[in-house]
């Protein structure tokens, strides 16, 4: 099969709020750019995002960066490495006013600055009381950010192809990556984009699990392709459950309803946070909000015939605020719940909704893995951003609006060291390998003559059933060790995919096909990266890692205070050790202590 | 809800292998969990799977679910599969290119949006804070930036159908205004120009079905009559 090639100075995966702030780094630079997205720009995921993007800009609070520091240290219970967030929170002021400067519509204080409301993890002087610092256009922030970014893209000229697969990472003998293979979905057609620089910035993958706040695209394609090319996987047994996911439908509903005064009740109306995070209450970090309501849940005070849901409660706020603040939950309360939150409280239960783990990387955004003995060397011509990548700032919980922050941050800051090894002359153009194509074209091909196979929708339900029940908010030992020799089992019948579809032309049945031998991924090293960690440590809790005087929470700093990674091949695991020290002296480090609210 | 069965009648055409595009009659069983019709029509492509739409939120914040749903333009994920009367007759969105069953082309709809400059135009020297507007100046914005280029709104409006490549058509008719009400927005006279035709602005005729279908309940109407307000404005 003959494959067109095309040559860039860099070409980036993924036109969510990462890969657009990247490709404003490199479209401004004037570097030859090509973004391939698989839907239209503005349909990508951050789209979705509500609540708000994290910076200490002390509109409205007084606030400053190292009590944000603090607080997504604590958030990631330690793992986080404290140079890249110190990095992320002192960027964060730069990056927000940059965003409200391409035009986005924050809402307004009465003196005209940008309007910041509480959430959850974040507070003021090191945990004493709830600070203002999410920067919020109402409860559609990722929508007003992804086209404002989407918009400075159109004034910067950025080359887009608009509903390109990227298939699989082209790497030579030395491992150096050298771009992408990709499908066009109109045409089917397979291409080589050869580039001096690849960023990744694909995003989450929460469709590994049978109810999640992602968008079906959200197939971890970037983790998935990385993987399969030999880059490790970093913490991926760290999955975020948010709080408040409509029941039954999956759909989020933003914190920022709590940070807006909302509150959390069990059957009998009773605040139960109250009990469990006496300072923070209903903001405490998610991770332990979920794990209360999953509690409360399974000690029968549950809400609903089924006693299989809590209640979220702002009928005491105004409806002038709830129109004002809070109108896109309104409208998806009525859509998905049936219910007015004005007139009722909502149903809602935990629901998968971010991949704290990912692809690794510094805080340049470069890809790192190890080599030599060394844990941290830089893949050449390699860089992710985003919810792919693990920076890693979230550790093993992230706290709301930091991701939105890291897209920027990190965004930034990748397309940056791309600028600037392209202009120091680091970045040169390597001979592509004659094969480049081939692990492409056989799995295009494998789909066109598969037969006597599985169904992609079965697979996929086996999948998700199985990651929801063997890893969701509370893990059990057993169930863990099940998981993973359930999580294998479909992952042989993923290789046998087949579908009726053979059509060239916009051929969903082989994109689903092709997406699932992502998740298939993602969901492997999941599973095998929460069994392995025998410790409870931010949204990985285990029933036998209790809370106990030598591990508080259930935590294990001797054996456990280190990241994970997970090599596709042979499914191995290897270590390596969380970077405690900040970036500068300004600092000291945030001491290892008990997490509690 | 619990088990149904819902009968769809679907516009198909793959021009790999059909000559002409035809309405394919099929019916499928749903799960009680099934309650929009994004829900069925997912269901419905794990019984045939070369039935092609593009979908990804599922909660109407995207805008990639668009399609001609009995008749009227409106989102998948958004439509009570149990109100539409049956069989649910499904199409693509109306006027433009189609592609292969429900997706059509949408380069000429992206092209208007492109035509009127979608970003903030501000020479002056960047502040090193956030540029000030005032909460009523934000509220401005509200009923504009809303939008999500469903497209639901200029594949319903005859004047785009027949001038696809000249009238903006109101979505970026909408996103033109929501620049020129931007306090913090300088190309104020640069805007009006581009506009002043009388194909790209003018081609309105207040037919209203922008504002029927848009499902984001957005006025692209009213914002077309502000900006010929300020056109008029303008020229006394
Ligand atoms: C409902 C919801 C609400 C949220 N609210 C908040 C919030 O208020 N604050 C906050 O900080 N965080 C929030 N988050 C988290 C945050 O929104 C996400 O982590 C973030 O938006 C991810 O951005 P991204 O740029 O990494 O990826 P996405 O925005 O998911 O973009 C991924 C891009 O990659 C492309 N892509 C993927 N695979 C391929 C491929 N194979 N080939 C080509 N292109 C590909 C896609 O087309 C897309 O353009 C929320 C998340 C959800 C789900
Ligand atoms: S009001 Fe104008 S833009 Fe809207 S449908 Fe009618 S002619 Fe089209
Ligand atoms: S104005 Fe409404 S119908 Fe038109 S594109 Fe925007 S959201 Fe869709
Ligand atoms: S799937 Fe996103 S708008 Fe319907």
């Amino acid at each position: 099969m003959n494959v067109a090639k095309r040559t860039f100075d860099a070409v980036i995966v993924g036109a969510g709020g990462a890969g657009l702030r990247a490709a404003l780094q490199l479209s401004e630079a004037g570097l030859k750019t090509a973004v391939l997205t698989k839907v239209f720009p503005t349909r990508s995921h951050t789209v979705a995002a509500q609540g708000g993007v994290a910076a200490s800009l002390g509109n409205s609070t007084e606030d400053n960066w190292h009590w944000h520091m603090y607080d997504t240290v604590k958030g990631s219970d330690w793992l986080g490495d404290q140079d890249a967030i110190e990095f992320m929170v002192r960027k964060a002021n730069e990056v927000v006013i940059e965003l409200e400067h391409y035009g986005m519509p924050f809402d307004r204080t009465d003196n005209g600055k940008i309007y910041q409301r509480p959430f959850g993890g974040h507070s003021m002087n090191y945990g004493q009381a709830p600070v203002m610092r999410s920067c919020a256009a109402a409860d559609r922030t990722g929508h007003a950010m992804l086209h404002a970014l989407y918009q400075r893209n159109v004034r910067a000229n950025t080359q887009f192809f608009v509903e390109w697969m990227a298939l699989d990472l082209i790497r030579n003998s030395e491992g150096d990556v050298l771009g992408v293979t990709a499908i066009e979905m109109e045409t089917g057609e397979v291409s080589i984009f050869h580039a001096k620089a690849t960023i990744f910035a694909t995003g989450g993958a929460g469709r590994i699990y049978y109810s999640s706040t992602n968008a079906f695209i959200n197939t971890g394609d970037g983790v998935g392709m990385a993987a399969r090319s030999g880059i490790p996987l970093e913490d991926m047994e760290f999955w975020q459950f948010h709080p408040t996911g409509v029941a039954g439908a999956g759909v989020l509903i933003t914190e920022g309803v709590r940070g807006e005064g909302g509150i959390l009740r069990n059957a009998s109306g009773e605040r139960f946070m109250e009990r469990y995070a006496p300072n923070l209450k209903d903001l405490a970090s998610r991770d332990v909000v979920s794990r209360s309501m999953v509690t409360e849940i399974n000690e029968g005070r549950g809400c609903g015939p089924d006693k299989d849901h809590v209640l979220l409660d702002i009928t005491h706020l105004s409806p002038e605020t709830i129109m004002k603040r809070l109108p896109g939950i309104r409208e998806i309360s009525i859509q998905f719940a049936g219910v007015d939150p004005i007139k009722a409280p909502i149903p809602v239960v935990p629901t998968c909704h971010y991949q704290m783990g990912g692809i690794p990387t510094n805080y340049k955004g470069q890809v790192v893995a190890p080599k030599n003995g060394d844990s941290n060397v830089p893949v050449a011509g390699f860089y992710a951003a985003g919810e792919c990548a693990c920076a890693s700032v979230h550790g093993a919980n992230r706290l709301g609006t930091n991701s939105l922050l890291d897209l920027l941050v990190f965004g930034k800051s990748a397309g940056e060291t791309v600028v600037e090894d392209f202009k120091s002359g680091n970045l040169t153009l390597k001979p592509l390998p004659a094969d480049a194509a081939d692990v492409s074209l056989a799995r295009i091909n494998r789909l066109e003559t598969q037969t006597g196979g599985s169904e992609v929708h079965d697979v996929r339900l086996a999948m998700q059933r199985t990651m929801q029940k063997h890893a969701g908010v509370f893990r059990f030992k057993e169930l863990l060790q099940e998981g993973v020799t359930h999580i294998l089992e479909v992952a042989e019948q993923a290789k046998v995919t087949q579908i009726a579809d053979k059509s060239k032309v916009w051929n969903t049945a082989r994109t689903e096909a092709l997406e699932l031998d992502n998740l298939i991924e993602v969901a492997k090293a999941t599973m095998i990266s929460a069994e392995a960690r025998k410790e409870s440590r931010g949204a990985h809790v285990r029933d036998d890692a209790p809370d106990t005087a030598e591990h508080p929470n259930g935590r294990d700093d001797q054996n456990w205070l280190k990241h994970t990674l997970w090599y596709s091949e042979g499914n191995r695991l290897d270590y390596k050790p969380v970077n405690l020290k900040p970036l500068s002296a300004d600092v000291e480090p945030i001491a290892l202590a008990k997490r509690t609210y | 809800m619990s088990k149904r069965t819902v009968q769809f009648k679907i516009y198909r055409y793959d021009p790999d292998k059909d000559a002409q595009p035809y309405m394919q009659d099929i019916s499928v069983e749903l799960e009680a969990s099934d309650k929009k019709l994004l829900d069925a029509i997912v269901r419905l492509k794990t019984k045939d799977d070369s039935l092609s739409f593009r979908r990804s939120c599922r909660e109407g914040v995207c805008g990639s679910d668009a399609m001609n749903i009995n008749g009227k333009n409106g989102l998948a994920c958004l439509t009570d599969i149990d109100k539409l009367a049956q069989p649910i007759t499904l199409r693509p969105l109306p006027g433009l290119p189609v592609i292969r069953d429900l997706i059509v082309d949408m380069t000429q709809f992206f092209k208007q949006y492109h035509s009127i400059k979608p970003y903030l135009v501000n020479n002056d020297p960047a502040p090193e804070r956030e540029r000030l507007q005032t909460p009523e100046d934000r509220e401005e914005l509200n009923g504009l930036y809303e939008c999500i280029l469903c497209a639901c709104c200029s594949t319903s409006c005859p004047s785009f159908w027949w001038n696809p490549d000249k009238f903006v058509g109101p979505a970026g008719l909408l996103a033109a205004y929501r620049f020129l009400a931007d306090t913090r927005d300088q190309a104020t006279n640069e805007r009006l120009d581009n506009l002043e035709d009388p194909y790209r602005l003018f081609r309105c005729h207040t037919i209203m079905n922008c504002v029927d279908v848009c499902p984001k309940s957005l006025n692209p109407t009213r914002a077309i009559g502000k900006i010929k307000d300020m056109m008029v404005r303008r020229a006394v």
